[in-house]
C-alpha cells in the first residue's frame, strides 16, 4: 500500500477506537517481511527508546545481533504512576505494537516475544491477549507471542528486574548484569518499550525519511505524552518531537498561571514557569535544560495547589517503592522524604536546605539501578523550582493548599 | 596506557560492615546510613596492598577490584 501522508498526525493512534487486526491492517497494510537489514533502517531513523532513557534503538539492537538465539521483551510494564500511555497504545493500537515486537525478532533471530503489561492493566492486557489470538490465528508471525501479566512496582520494568521476574525470580534490579548479554534463560534479549516498538512498526513500513518527516533532525518522529496534574482534560497526546510545551498545556487545558512542571515521570526533572514557557518536547532542548523527556509524562502544578507537597509526597512514594536492596537508596531516600516532610511545617532551621543536598549527593549514582538517581533528579529540581514556596512554608507554616491531582487520563480520553 | 586497579562496590551485596573505610580512609568513606563511597580515581600504587586487604577484609564479598586501563591518573570525587 502507499505510505500515509507523513506530516499526518496521529501515526501511532490513528486506529483509536479500532484496534482489531482488520482495521489496524486496512489502516497500515500488512507487517513488512524485513530481515536484518532493518537495523540499517533504524540507524537511519536514528529512533530514540520512549521507555525514559531514550538510547538509539539501532544501538541496543546491534548489542544483541552478536550472541546466540535471542528473546525479544515487550515492555509495556508502565510502573510510572504519572505515565498512561503504552497502556494506552496497547487498548487503541496493540497490533503496531505486536508488529514492532515481529519485526524485532525476524531482525534478530529471535525465537520467542515475550510481551509484560502489568497485572493491573487489566483493559491493556484483554486488548493486547485478544491481539494476539488474532495474529495466531492469521499465523502472521514467525514467533510465538506470550503474554506475561507482570506485577505491580515502579522498579519492575527496569530491564534486568523484569528479565528476573520473567526467569521466575522476584523483580528485582541486578548489578552489572546486562539483559542483551544474559537475559531470559540466559539468552540474549532485547528489552524494548512498548511505544518504541510501534514507530518501529512504522520504520520498518515506511522506512526513515518517512518517520522523519516530523519531529526534529537530531530527534525525529513523534511521542507519545501523558499529561496530567491541574489540568481540565488529562490526556495521552501525540505530539512532533520539538513541539514547544505549552503547545500541550493549552489543549489539555493548565490551570495558568503554570507554577511547575514535573517533565519525564517520577524520575523527572521540575521545570520552573520560565522554563516551561519556552520548553520543546525533544530530548535536545529538555537536556539543555538538565531535564529529559523521559517517559514522556507531564505533572502540571498550577496557582491553586502546592508543588513543595507534590515534590514531598513524590519522594515519599519512590522511597517507599526501593526495591530495598542497596543501602543508600533503601535507607537514604526514606531519610530526604522525611526531610522535605520537614519542611513544608513551619520553623525548618535554615540549614535543613543544605542538609538535604548532602543526603541527595550521597544517595545519586550509588543503587545498582537507576530508581535512586532519578528520585535525586526530581527532587534536586523541586527543590530548586519551589523555593520560593519552601520559604513561606518556613515562615508562615502549611499553605492549606492540597498537591496537584494525578488522576490519569482514562484510554478514551486521548487527545489527538 | 596503563593498567591499574579501581574499587568497585556492590549495592546489593554490601550490608554495611564498614571494614573496608576502617582499612582503606584514603580511598573509602561511609555515608550517613554507614555504607561506604568508594574513590572512582584508580587505586595508587602506594596503597594498592591496602586496598587488597580491604578487598580481602569485606564479609559479604561486595568490595571487587576491577582492572582498568587509564591514560593517565584522571580525578574524580569520593564515592
Amino acid at each position: 500500500m502507499t505510505a500515509p501522508d507523513a506530516s499526518q498526525l496521529p501515526r501511532l493512534l490513528a486506529t483509536v477506537a479500532r484496534p482489531d487486526l482488520a482495521s489496524h491492517l486496512s489502516r497500515w497494510g500488512g507487517p513488512p517481511r524485513r530481515g536484518p537489514e532493518l537495523l540499517d533502517e533504524l540507524g537511519r531513523s536514528r529512533l530514540g527508546g520512549r521507555g525514559g532513557a531514550g538510547f538509539p534503538t539501532a544501538r541496543k539492537w546491534a548489542a544483541l545481533a552478536a550472541g546466540g538465539r535471542p528473546v525479544v521483551v515487550v515492555n509495556a510494564t508502565e510502573g510510572e504512576p504519572a505515565s498512561n500511555k503504552d497502556k494506552t497504545l496497547l487498548v487503541h493500537a496493540p497490533h503496531l505494537v505486536l508488529d514492532g515486537a515481529s519485526l524485532a525478532a525476524r531482525a534478530l533471530g529471535a525465537s520467542e516475544v515475550i510481551v509484560c503489561v502489568d497485572r493491573r492493566a487489566s483493559a491493556a492486557l484483554r486488548a493486547c491477549g485478544l491481539a494476539i489470538s488474532e495474529r495466531a490465528g492469521r499465523g502472521l508471525d514467525a514467533v510465538p507471542f506470550r503474554l506475561e501479566a507482570a506485577p505491580p512496582g515502579y522498579v519492575t520494568g527496569e530491564e534486568s528486574a523484569l528479565v528476573n521476574w520473567i526467569n521466575g525470580n522476584p523483580a528485582l534490579p541486578s548489578f552489572g548484569r546486562r539483559p542483551y548479554e544474559r537475559g531470559v534463560d540466559g539468552r540474549p534479549t532485547l528489552v524494548q518499550n512498548a511505544e518504541t516498538l510501534a514507530h518501529v512498526a512504522l520504520i520498518g513500513r515506511f522506512g526513515s525519511s518517512w518517520f522523519g518527516a516530523l519531529g526534529t533532525d537530531a530527534h525525529p518522529g513523534t511521542a507519545l505524552v501523558t499529561v496530567t496534574g491541574d489540568v481540565r482534560h488529562p490526556s495521552v497526546y501525540e505530539v512532533a518531537m520539538g513541539t514547544p510545551l505549552v503547545d500541550v498545556l493549552a489543549p489539555a487545558g493548565a490551570d495558568q498561571p503554570v507554577q511547575g512542571v514535573l517533565v519525564g515521570g517520577y524520575a523527572g526533572t521540575w521545570l520552573g514557569p520560565a522554563a516551561a514557557t519556552s520548553a520543546r518536547l525533544d530530548p535536545a532542548w529538555l537536556g539543555s535544560a538538565g531535564a529529559s523527556l523521559g517517559c514522556g509524562s507531564l505533572v502540571v502544578v498550577g496557582p491553586h495547589t502546592c508543588g513543595l507537597k507534590a515534590v514531598a509526597m513524590i519522594a515519599a512514594w519512590m522511597a517507599g517503592q526501593s526495591a530495598g536492596q542497596c543501602g543508600p537508596c533503601a535507607r537514604g531516600l526514606p531519610t530526604v522524604a522525611d526531610g522535605l516532610g520537614r519542611l513544608l511545617s513551619a520553623g525548618a532551621p535554615n540549614k535543613w536546605n543544605a542538609q538535604i543536598d548532602r543526603w541527595l549527593w550521597m544517595i545519586d549514582g550509588r543503587g545498582a539501578c537507576k530508581h535512586p538517581d532519578g528520585a535525586v533528579r526530581m527532587i534536586r529540581s523541586g527543590i530548586q523550582v519551589f523555593a520560593r514556596e519552601i520559604e513561606s512554608h518556613r515562615h508562615g507554616g502549611d499553605c492549606r493548599r492540597p498537591p496537584p491531582s494525578l488522576a490519569l487520563p482514562r484510554y478514551s480520553e486521548v487527545m489527538v | 596506557m596503563n593498567r591499574t586497579r579501581r574499587l568497585v562496590v556492590d549495592p546489593i551485596r554490601c550490608d554495611a560492615h564498614g571494614i573496608c573505610a576502617e582499612l582503606l580512609p584514603e580511598l573509602i568513606q561511609l555515608d550517613d546510613w554507614g555504607y561506604p563511597m568508594v574513590s572512582e580515581q584508580p587505586v595508587p600504587h602506594h596503597l594498592e596492598a591496602h586496598a587488597r586487604r580491604a578487598v580481602a577484609a569485606c564479609p559479604t564479598l561486595a568490595l571487587l577490584a576491577t582492572e582498568v586501563e587509564v591514560a593517565r591518573t584522571a580525578g574524580g570525587r569520593a564515592r
